[in-house]
Formats: structure tokens, C-alpha cells, sequence
């Protein structure tokens, strides 16, 4: 990574920061409603993998917390947040909502709810560029606690024994909403668990995006090659509750405060600053740059864009007009 | 025409189309190197390989969401899950996937697998190999339901199915795939939506699917010589969605009605159709309409107790004779 990826990264990064700050403003203010999962303090791990891999050529696939995902793949930050705010230019025509982003333009496969239901769509999608012949890879990213799921087990099973081109990155936040792991989980080092389906795996810390890049590249060089499957598990945090309903009176004020302390933006930062090629006001402007887009693009399209149609309730369902229902060509 | 059984019909549906385009696929549990359960898939595996006749570890959920993940790519899935009774474990992939994946996305992703599975009694396999699901997926919206009565269908069904853009479940029956029927030679498509009639009738319409119809079809038979009476048997091939129009066409004509199913009656098909002609066709009802269903056990083991717990073509005159107040 050149100087120039790094501030790129940076900048991203921050953005994403203040995205999600952003969106819980738009959620006290009841322009988002639903659930709303927000992704502050995991910012190093979608980037520093998505930055070893190629967005918008490799499939990638997640579960709620999903924004940064998407936008880090390419989609339109506006379309995220029309999304969010419900609207017919949201990336999944307002039918989706915050837990169901959907880019297939940009091989954002998708958010889903079901915890560990991405595991085998991964799989399969890896499956299918074996069958296809092409150099992408599939890349699903889940939290720690959705290894618990049988999805988890079969898929790794699966993955192995069809030697498929998927990475999974398990973003190890430590919580499972208001659970910690060890009170959930017999072994608490994620990357461990899938040594027993013979998986290449390996763990970083999830806060540094540099070191997350070179585990990444690692990884995703490997499972290009046709080597097989990959795990990597990343040591993060989020900073917020799981959702907006939640207090995180789970968490003792202690371990929040370590965390705060390894904060991926300001780690970056603080770097960039040290090697003399950026300075605390470059920064500043940059978040004022940043804090205006959103407010001046991205919140205002979501706020003036229409509604989904009520008439088009029942739309996408279904196929539309597919000949096979009607026995084809008979 | 042909003579073929139900299995093979389902065999050549297969072969055909994973000869003519390589990104269909089938897998399942002993699907490949074993040739099926029920030779669904027999020889395929030395025609098309392992890596397109997939021989699945026993991980229903696990290897259906892959079936669909594989799908979102533009692979055409064929999944084989060995019983109905097994499919309770890939719900989740199959109903909160597949059906949803079209709406969540906003049309853009599609999820087009076929999973077909046999389901229903067969001889005395216990409670935990003989239930039927079929009433629990045609009430989800954004999964067709199909369901063949004889071979013909069973091939065309799954045809249609494979080409189809929308994620099938085609519920088939473990009694039936021995069961012989005329296929047509050339190639068929059976349509996924609509109803047959399998037998003309004027004085009572019988509802069916799958083995119900030939219990129906057998009740129209006794019906016709001993009592007089012309039922018409409507085959309800397609579950989701139902075919309402069908359904109101014949009780027009009928004026009586009487479904009949292997399921247990809650929240089956029986309650449905009974529903569309209570809110389509009341009118033309001359008598109250009367569903056949399964009492509601778990399935027993012994012989006797098995073949009391589900309907059969006895039941059926029974229920006509009733409604005609004989
Ligand atoms: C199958 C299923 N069970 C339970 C839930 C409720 N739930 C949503 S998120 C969550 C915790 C998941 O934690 P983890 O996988 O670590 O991801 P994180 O939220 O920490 O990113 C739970 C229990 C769900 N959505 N799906
Ligand atoms: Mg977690």
C-alpha cells in the first residue's frame, strides 16, 4: 500500500464513520425505522480485506451490518442511504431495508438476516465460479457469533470438500448482541474452529487496516490460486450497541474504554500524521468534506426521492412474465 | 407415446436438461455414484461427473443455501432432499432465501432452483418418514409449489421448473415413483400454474393432488357404477398459487365439492380451496363443502393404525355419499 492508498483509506474509513453517525441521527429522527445495525470501530476489517481483494469483481456477501459492506463494493452511498430512508432509489427499491442491501451491479450479493444464513450462499457462489471458470473469489462476511450456527459447520464441511474459491472473514466483535463469547462459545480463537475441517485459516487484529490488508492479501491470493477455502478471523469491536434498541449495559465501561483506545480511524491517522504526510488539519478538512457530502448529497437525495409505489406492492415477487409457468414454448 | 415410470420420467426430465445447458445441475444425498433413493438421477453421475451430479454430505440446510447461492450466479440447481421429512431442516434457506431473496432485492437477484423431495406414507416408515410439508410451503410467498400426480407431469413439471426464474419445490410421493404413465416422446413443458381435469363429471367436482387424485379417480369410478353419481376430478398439480379459476369453473358446473388430501386438515389445501369457493363461489354451492383429510397423529408405525390415520378411496365415496344425503 502506497501513501496514496493509505490516505485513500483513511478517507473511506472516516466516511463510513460518519455515515453511520449519520444514520443514527436519521433513525432518532424516525427517517430510518426497522432495525439498524451500525458498523463504528469495525471500519479496518471490510477495508483492509475489500482493499486486498477486488470490489466489484469478487462476490461478496454479508448479514445486517451491512452498509459499509455495500459502499466499500461500490455502491452509491445515496442509494444506501435512500435505502435506509425507504425510498424507490434505495439500492433494493425500498423493499429491503438496513439488514437487506442489495448491488448486484457491484457483486454486492447481499444483506441478510438469518445469522449464519450467508455461510452456504457463499459456498454456492463459489461453486458457481468453479463451474464458470472465472478468477473471482467469494467472500462472506459474518460475526463471531454466527459460528455457533449449524450453517457454519456444514458450509466450512462443504467448502473444504469441494475445495471451493471462498474466503470467510469472521468479524470478531466478541459479542453476540448482549452475550459475550465466552459465555457462549467453548473456544474462543474463531480461527481454531475450522481447523478441524482442514481449512486454511489465520487471525489479526481487526483494528489495524494495514495488517488486516496483509492478512487479507494472504488470503485472498491463496484462495484465488484455486487452493481452496480461507478463514480469517479479525479482533474488533463496535462501539455502539448491537442495534439502536440496545443499552450495551453488558459491557463493562473498562473494556469499552481499552477499545476506544484502538480506534482503526485514529490509528491510521496517528500514523500518517507520524511519517510527516498528513497533518491534524488535513484531517479536519477532510471530515468537513465529508460531513458536507452527506448532508448535502446523500441525506438530501434520500429525503427528496420518492416513495415505492403502493400499486407496486406485489411487485418482484415473482418473475415477471416468465414463459416456463405457462409450459414455455408448448 | 411412451410408457414410462414416474422415476424415469423424472430421470430424462434431468437428462435432457443437463445435456442441454452445462449450468444445470443436480445434488442431494446419494444422488450420484448411488443413482438416487429412487433413481431419479440413475446413470448420471458416469454421464455428467462429479462435479454436476453432486453427491451431498448429510447437511440439508447447508447444502440447499448452496444449491441457491449457486443459483444467484446462474446456475440451475436441481436439489434432490432424500424425504419431505428432511426438508424441515433446509426451511430456513428455502423460505428465507429463496422465496424472499426477488422481494429483499428489488428484483434483482433471483434465486431459480428446483428442490424436489418425495413426501407422504408410504409402508409403515414411522412418524418421522411420513409426513407431507407441502401445505407449509405453498403458503409462502415468492416459492412455487408443484406437485405431479403421473410421469407425464413428473416430466414436464420439472422441466418447466428447471427454466423457470423463480425458485420450485416440487412435492413428490414415495409410493408413486414406480407407478407407470404415458410421457409424451417429444419434448413437454407442463405449465406450473393451473389445474387438469382428470376425469369429467357433472354432478360433484373432487379436488386432489398428487396420490389423492387416483383416489379420487378410483371414488369417481364406484361412484359412477354403484351409486349413479358423475364426479368430475379436478387435479390441483400447482399449490402456489392455486388455481382459483380452475377451481370455481368446476363447482359451477358441479354445485357440490369435496377435497381430499393425505395431509392432516389444519392449515392445508383442503382449507384453502374450501376458502376460495366460501369466497368465490358460495352461491353456486348446493351443499356444504367437505374436506378427506389425515386425522391428526404423528404417523404410526403398525400397518393397521398407518392405514386408518390417512384417507383413502373408501373415504371418499363416504364423504360424496354424505353430501348427497345418501
Ligand atoms: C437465526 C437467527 N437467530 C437469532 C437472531 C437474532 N440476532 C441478530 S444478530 C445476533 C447476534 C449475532 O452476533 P454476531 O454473529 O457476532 O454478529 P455481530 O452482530 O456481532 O456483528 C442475534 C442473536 C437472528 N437474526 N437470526
Ligand atoms: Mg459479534
Amino acid at each position: 500500500m502506497n501513501v496514496a492508498d493509505k490516505k485513500r483509506l483513511l478517507r473511506e474509513m472516516l466516511f463510513a464513520r460518519r455515515f453511520e453517525e449519520r444514520c443514527y441521527e436519521a433513525y432518532v429522527e424516525r427517517k430510518i425505522g426497522g432495525f439498524l445495525h451500525l458498523y463504528p470501530g469495525q471500519e479496518a476489517c471490510v477495508h483492509g480485506v475489500m482493499e486486498a481483494a477486488r470490489p466489484g469483481h469478487d462476490y461478496v456477501i454479508t448479514g445486517y451490518r451491512d452498509h459499509v459492506h455495500a459502499i466499500k463494493c461500490g455502491t452509491d452511498p445515496k442509494a444506501v442511504m435512500a435505502e435506509l430512508f425507504g425510498k424507490e432509489t434505495g439500492c433494493s427499491k425500498g423493499r429491503g431495508g438496513s439488514m437487506h442491501l442489495f448491488d448486484v451491479e457491484h457483486r454486492f450479493m447481499g444483506g441478510y438476516a438469518l445469522v449464519g444464513g450467508p455461510f452456504p450462499l457463499a459456498a454456492g457462489m463459489a461453486k458457481a465460479i468453479k463451474m464458470k471458470g472465472g478468477d473471482e473469489i467469494a467472500i462472506c462476511f459474518l460475526g463471531d457469533a454466527a459460528n455457533n450456527q449449524g450453517t457454519f459447520h456444514e458450509s466450512m464441511n462443504m467448502a473444504a470438500v469441494w475445495n471451493l474459491p471462498v474466503l470467510y472473514v469472521c468479524e470478531n466483535n466478541l459479542y453476540g448482541i448482549g452475550t459475550r463469547i465466552d459465555r457462549s462459545t467453548a473456544v474462543l480463537d474463531q480461527y481454531k474452529r475450522v481447523c478441524g475441517y482442514g481449512i486454511e485459516a489465520a487471525q489479526e487484529d481487526g483494528q489495524d487496516v494495514e495488517k488486516v490488508y496483509a492478512a487479507a492479501k494472504k488470503a485472498v491470493d491463496y484462495v484465488r490460486s484455486g487452493k481452496g477455502p480461507y478463514f480469517l478471523e479479525l479482533l474488533t469491536y463496535r462501539y455502539r450497541g448491537h442495534s439502536m434498541s440496545d443499552s450495551n449495559a453488558y459491557r463493562e465501561k473498562e473494556e469499552e474504554r481499552a477499545w476506544s483506545k484502538r480506534d482503526p480511524i485514529i490509528i491510521l491517522r496517528d500514523r500518517l500524521i507520524e511519517a510527516g504526510e498528513l497533518t491534524l488539519d488535513d484531517y479536519k478538512q477532510m471530515d468537513n468534506e465529508i460531513l458536507d457530502e452527506i448532508e448535502n448529497e446523500i441525506i438530501k437525495f434520500a429525503e427528496e426521492s420518492p416513495e415505492p409505489k403502493v400499486e407496486e406492492l406485489e411487485k418482484y415477487v415473482l418473475a415477471e412474465n416468465d414463459p416456463w409457468v405457462k409450459g414455455g414454448v408448448n | 407415446m411412451a410408457q414410462m415410470m414416474y422415476w424415469e420420467a423424472i430421470r430424462r426430465a434431468h437428462d435432457e436438461e443437463m445435456a442441454r445447458d452445462p449450468l444445470v445441475i443436480a445434488m442431494g444425498e446419494d444422488i450420484g455414484v448411488a443413482g438416487g433413493t429412487y433413481k431419479a438421477t440413475q446413470g448420471l453421475y458416469d454421464k455428467y461427473g462429479p462435479e454436476r451430479v453432486i453427491d451431498t454430505p448429510i447437511s440439508e440446510n447447508g447444502y440447499t443455501g448452496l444449491g441457491i447461492g449457486a443459483s444467484f450466479l446462474g446456475v440451475r440447481p436441481i436439489i434432490e432432499i432424500m424425504s419431505v421429512n428432511f426438508a424441515w431442516l433446509a426451511t430456513d434457506q428455502i423460505i428465507n432465501t429463496a422465496a424472499k431473496v426477488r422481494y429483499m432485492s428489488g428484483g434483482q437477484l433471483g434465486a431459480p432452483v428446483v428442490i424436489r423431495s418425495p413426501g407422504g406414507t408410504a409402508h409403515q416408515l414411522g412418524a418421522q418418514h411420513s409426513a407431507r410439508m407441502e401445505k407449509v410451503f405453498m403458503g409462502i410467498a415468492g416459492l412455487r409449489v408443484v406437485t405431479p400426480s403421473n410421469p407425464r407431469q413428473a416430466y414436464g413439471l420439472l422441466k418447466s421448473a428447471v427454466r423457470c426464474d423463480d425458485p420450485v419445490f416440487i412435492n413428490e410421493h414415495e409410493l408413486m415413483y414406480n407407478m407407470k404413465g404415458e410421457v409424451p416422446d417429444e419434448e413437454y413443458f407442463h405449465p406450473l400454474e393451473g389445474s387438469e381435469i382428470a376425469r369429467e363429471g357433472s354432478d360433484i367436482t373432487l379436488f386432489g393432488y398428487n396420490i389423492s387424485v387416483h383416489w379420487c379417480l378410483q371414488a369417481a369410478e364406484t361412484l359412477a357404477k354403484e351409486h349413479g353419481i358423475e364426479a368430475e376430478v379436478v387435479d390441483l398439480y400447482a399449490l402456489n398459487p392455486l388455481d382459483r379459476e380452475g377451481i370455481v369453473a368446476s363447482v359451477s358446473k358441479t354445485h357440490k365439492a369435496v377435497v381430499v388430501e393425505e395431509a392432516e386438515a389444519p392449515v392445508g389445501v383442503g382449507s384453502e380451496v374450501m376458502a376460495i369457493l366460501n369466497e368465490d363461489c358460495f352461491f353456486e354451492l348446493d351443499a356444504p363443502p367437505a374436506r378427506v383429510s389425515a386425522k391428526m397423529v404423528p404417523i404410526p408405525y403398525n400397518r393397521a393404525l398407518e392405514k386408518a390415520a390417512i384417507p383413502n378411496a373408501k373415504d371418499v365415496v363416504a364423504a360424496v355419499l354424505k353430501l348427497f344425503g345418501r
